[in-house]
C-alpha cells in the first residue's frame, strides 16, 4: 500500500447541513479555523466552502459547509446544491462519508423535519445540538438519551461561538465514520403536500416526548421588534441606519483609500525614476502599477461595507431590513432584499454587485445586479464636479437652493429613478408573472461573535482580490496597451495617445457619437475611462494637453467650457449617468454570475440608454439654444 | 388524514374562521386548513409549490398562530409567529392559510 492510498483511506468527508440561523458557519468556523478554501460549485455561482482539520487519532476530516435549507426539496440554487451534496449526485464532488445536522437547540420543530428527510437518505449522521447555552438559559430541557435512541443517530450539544462540544462532536464524527460507511438504501423522494404535513405530526411527537418548553422564553426579540418592525419609528431606524453605513463607506474608507493611491503613485514614480523611460517603464508603471492600484482601491470600501452587511447579517436585522422594504422595493419588482446591494452601489457598484448574495431567487438577484451600476456611484462624482463647475452657473435658485447643487441632486435622481424603471420593465416584459413568494424566518437577536464577523470580512477580502482581481487586472493592462501603442512619431505635437489604438478607435468611433454632441477628443478620452469613471477626467487633461490636472483641476473646467457649446456639456452628464463606463464592474459581474452573458447584456443595454439620453439631452438643449 | 372535502364547509359555517391575509396585528388563533387555490398561475411557481413551502415553514393545520406586525404600506408584508419561531410573509401569499381567531387585536 503505498502513501497516497493510506492517506486517502485516513480522511473522511463530512457535510454540515442544517436550517439557516442555526449557527451552521460558526460550527464550521470553529471545526475547521483558518484551513478553509472558497470556491465556486463546478458550473453554478454557488459558494463552495470547504475546511480540513486533522483529528487526535490523525484523521483527517475534510468539512463541507453546505447551504442552510430548511428542507432537501430544493428551492433555490444554494439548496439545490446541498440537496445533491447530500444525495450524493452532484457533479464534480463525492458522496459525504458522515452529514452533520447542525439545529438550533432552542428552535427545533422545523429542524426536526429536516432530520426526517436526512435520515431516508441512508447516510451516517451525527446531530449537533447548537446554541446550547441559550437553551439552558432559557430552562429548556432536552432528553438528550431519548432523543438519541428515537432518532437513531448520536447527539452533542455545542456552543460553536465558544468552541464548546467541538471536541465531543470530531470524536463522535471520527466514531461514526470508523464505524464504517454503512449507508442505508436511500429511500428519500420529494415529499407531497401530505407528506410534509405527517412528517410535521412526527416531529411535533418527537418534540412533545423529549423537549420540554422553556421556562424563561426569549421575550428579547419581541420587544426589540416592536421599535425595529414598527411601521414609523422601525423605518425611520433603518433609514438612520442607512445613512450611518452611507457615511462610513464614505468616510471611513476614504483614508485608508487616499493611502493606497499615494501608496502606489509613489511606487510609480519609484520606478520611473530609476528606470530608464520605454514601454517597460510605462508597463510596469502606468499599466501593472496603477492596474494594481485600481483593484486595491475598492477594498476598504467593500471591508466597511461588509463589516456593517456582516454585523446587521449576525445580528438578526438583516431579515428585518428587508420586512421594512419589501412593499418599497416591490413596487419596483425587487426584493426586499435588494436594498442593501443597491444601497451599497452608491459608494462603488463592485461590493453593491457582491452583496447580491443575500438574495436567494436567481431572477430577483440578477435584476439587481443589472441595475445596480444605475446608482451613482462614488467615482462620477469627479466627472460631475468637472463638468458641472465647467458649465453650470453657480447661482442661487428660488433664494435657497444652489444650481449647481440641484442639478448634482438631479443626476442623484436620475440614477435611481432609471434603476427602479429598468427592473420594472425587465419584470414586465421578460420575467413576467414570476413573483415569487416572500417567506422569510426572523431569526431571534443574537450579539454577533466578533471572530466569526472577523474571519468573514477576511474570507470576502480574499475573494475580491483573488477572484476580481482575475478579471480586473488584465482588463486594466489592456487598456493601458490600447492607449499606449503605438506611440506617437517622432516630431509629433499632438497627445501621445492621439496616435494610439484608443486614438484611432476614438477617432473612428466619433462619427458615431457626433449625433450627441461629442467632439473626437472626448470620444478619446471615453476609452481609457473605461478603465475607471473618475479615469476619464485626467484623460480629458491629457487630450487637452491641460496637463497636471490634478494641481489645477480648474484650468481644465474653464478650458472645456471655452471648447465645448452647452449641449455638449450636458449631454456628457447624461452619459455618464448611464453608459457602463467600468471594466470592473463588468469583471465582477461575470464573476458573479459565472458568464459571459450578463456583463454583454449590461453593456449593451447600458449603452443604449446613455446613447439615447445624451441624444435626447443634447437635442433638446440645442432646440433651447444652448448649442 | 387531511380531509379536503369538510374543511371548507366547516370553515363556511364558522364564522371565526378566516383568511390569514385579513388578519391584523395582535389576531391570534389555530391554523385549520392551509390550500392551494388561489391566484392560480399568478404566483411564479404554481400554488401546489406555495402550499408545500407554507407547510415547510410550519404554517401546518393546528399550529398556534399570532400576528405580530404589518408593514407600513398597505399593511404589508405581514409578520407573525407560528408556535415559536417568527416568520415574515406577503398578504398574497398568506391567502390560503385559514385560522380559527380565538383573538382579536386592538384596532387603531
Amino acid at each position: 500500500m503505498n502513501a497516497a492510498t493510506n492517506v486517502l483511506a485516513a480522511t473522511a468527508r463530512v457535510a454540515l447541513v442544517g436550517n439557516p440561523n442555526s449557527g451552521k458557519t460558526a460550527l464550521f468556523n470553529a471545526l475547521t479555523g483558518s484551513r478553509q478554501k472558497v470556491a465556486n460549485y463546478a458550473g453554478v455561482t454557488v459558494e463552495r466552502k470547504e475546511g480540513h482539520l486533522k483529528t487526535s487519532e490523525g484523521r483527517l476530516l475534510s468539512v463541507l459547509d453546505l447551504p442552510g435549507t430548511y428542507s432537501l426539496r430544493a428551492r433555490s440554487p444554494d439548496e439545490e446544491v446541498t440537496r445533491d451534496a447530500v444525495l450524493g449526485r452532484l457533479a464534480g464532488e463525492q458522496t459525504p462519508d458522515v452529514l452533520v445536522c447542525v439545529a438550533d437547540a432552542t428552535n427545533l420543530r422545523l429542524v426536526l423535519r429536516l432530520i426526517l428527510e436526512l435520515k431516508a437518505v441512508g447516510r451516517p449522521m451525527v446531530l449537533a445540538l447548537n446554541m446550547y447555552d441559550i437553551a439552558q438559559r432559557q430552562g429548556l430541557r432536552i432528553d438528550l438519551e431519548g432523543l438519541q435512541r428515537e432518532l437513531g443517530c448520536p447527539i452533542v450539544t455545542t456552543v460553536a461561538t465558544r468552541k464548546r462540544g467541538v471536541d465531543e462532536l470530531i470524536a463522535k464524527v471520527e466514531e461514526t465514520a470508523k464505524a464504517g460507511a454503512a449507508a442505508g438504501e436511500n429511500t428519500w423522494r420529494e415529499p407531497s403536500a401530505a407528506e410534509i404535513r405527517q412528517a410535521h405530526r412526527e416531529a411535533q411527537r418527537i418534540l412533545k416526548t423529549y423537549v420540554r418548553p422553556p421556562e424563561r422564553p426569549d421575550t428579547l426579540t419581541g420587544r426589540i421588534d416592536a421599535v425595529l418592525l414598527h411601521p414609523v419609528a422601525g423605518l425611520a431606524i433603518l433609514l438612520g441606519l442607512l445613512f450611518l453605513m452611507f457615511q462610513a463607506v464614505f468616510t471611513w474608507a476614504a483614508p485608508a483609500q487616499d493611502l493606497i493611491d499615494t501608496a502606489f503613485q509613489g511606487l510609480g514614480a519609484l520606478v520611473a525614476a530609476n528606470l530608464p523611460a520605454g514601454p517597460l517603464t510605462s508597463f510596469l508603471t502606468d499599466g501593472v502599477i496603477s492596474g494594481v492600484g485600481s483593484v486595491l482601491v475598492f477594498l476598504p470600501q467593500i471591508l466597511v461595507l461588509f463589516l456593517f452587511i456582516l454585523l446587521l447579517e449576525d445580528f438578526g436585522y438583516m431579515a428585518r431590513a428587508a420586512f421594512l422594504m419589501d412593499r418599497i422595493m416591490g413596487g419596483a419588482g425587487l426584493h426586499g432584499r435588494a436594498f442593501i446591494p443597491l444601497l451599497s452601489s452608491f459608494a462603488c457598484a463592485i461590493p453593491g454587485v457582491m452583496a447580491t448574495r443575500v438574495i436567494d431567487n436567481k431572477r430577483d438577484r440578477l435584476t439587481t445586479i443589472l441595475v445596480a451600476p444605475l446608482m451613482t456611484c462614488s467615482a462620477r462624482i469627479p466627472v460631475y464636479t468637472l463638468i458641472i463647475s465647467a458649465f453650470i452657473p453657480d447661482r442661487a435658485v428660488a433664494g435657497v437652493l444652489n444650481l449647481q447643487g440641484l442639478v448634482m441632486f438631479g443626476l442623484y435622481a436620475a440614477g435611481i429613478f432609471s434603476a427602479l424603471a429598468i427592473s420594472f420593465l425587465t419584470r414586465r416584459l421578460f420575467w413576467r408573472g414570476a413573483v415569487e413568494p416572500f417567506l422569510m424566518e426572523l431569526p431571534t437577536y443574537k450579539l454577533p461573535d466578533p471572530e466569526n464577523v472577523l474571519r468573514n470580512l477576511y474570507l470576502r477580502a480574499q475573494i475580491f482580490i483573488t477572484r476580481a482581481g482575475r478579471i480586473i487586472f488584465p482588463l486594466t493592462i489592456l487598456i493601458w496597451f490600447l492607449s499606449t501603442f503605438p506611440g506617437p512619431p517622432p516630431g509629433a505635437t499632438d497627445p501621445a495617445i492621439d496616435y494610439s489604438f484608443a486614438g484611432r478607435l476614438g477617432h473612428l468611433l466619433q462619427p458615431l457619437l457626433a449625433p450627441i454632441g461629442f467632439n473626437w477628443q472626448m470620444t478619446v478620452a471615453l476609452i481609457p475611462g473605461f478603465a475607471a469613471r473618475e479615469v476619464a477626467v485626467a484623460a480629458l487633461g491629457t487630450v487637452y494637453a491641460v496637463g497636471a490636472t490634478d494641481s489645477a483641476p480648474g484650468m481644465l473646467a474653464s478650458t472645456l467650457a471655452g471648447q465645448w457649446s452647452i449641449a455638449t456639456g450636458l449631454a456628457f452628464l447624461a452619459w455618464y449617468v448611464f453608459a457602463p463606463q467600468c471594466v470592473s464592474t463588468l469583471g465582477v459581474v461575470k464573476r458573479e454570475t459565472n458568464s459571459w452573458r450578463w456583463p454583454l447584456v449590461m453593456l449593451a443595454y447600458m449603452t443604449g440608454l446613455a446613447y439615447v439620453a445624451s441624444f435626447v439631452t443634447y437635442r433638446l438643449a440645442v432646440a433651447a439654444g444652448l448649442g | 388524514m387531511h380531509d379536503m372535502l369538510a374543511k371548507p364547509i366547516e370553515a363556511a359555517a364558522d364564522a371565526a374562521v378566516r383568511r390569514l391575509s385579513q388578519a391584523r396585528p395582535g389576531d391570534a388563533g389555530v391554523i385549520v386548513d392551509v390550500r392551494a387555490e388561489s391566484h392560480p398561475g399568478d404566483h411564479g411557481l404554481g400554488v401546489e409549490e406555495l402550499q408545500r413551502r407554507l407547510l415547510e415553514f410550519g404554517f401546518v393545520e393546528g399550529a398556534e398562530i399570532e400576528v405580530l406586525h404589518e408593514g407600513a404600506i398597505r399593511r404589508d408584508p405581514i409578520a407573525v409567529r407560528i408556535d415559536d419561531m417568527r416568520v415574515a410573509l406577503r398578504r398574497r401569499d398568506a391567502e390560503d392559510v385559514w385560522v380559527r381567531f380565538s383573538q382579536r387585536g386592538p384596532r387603531r
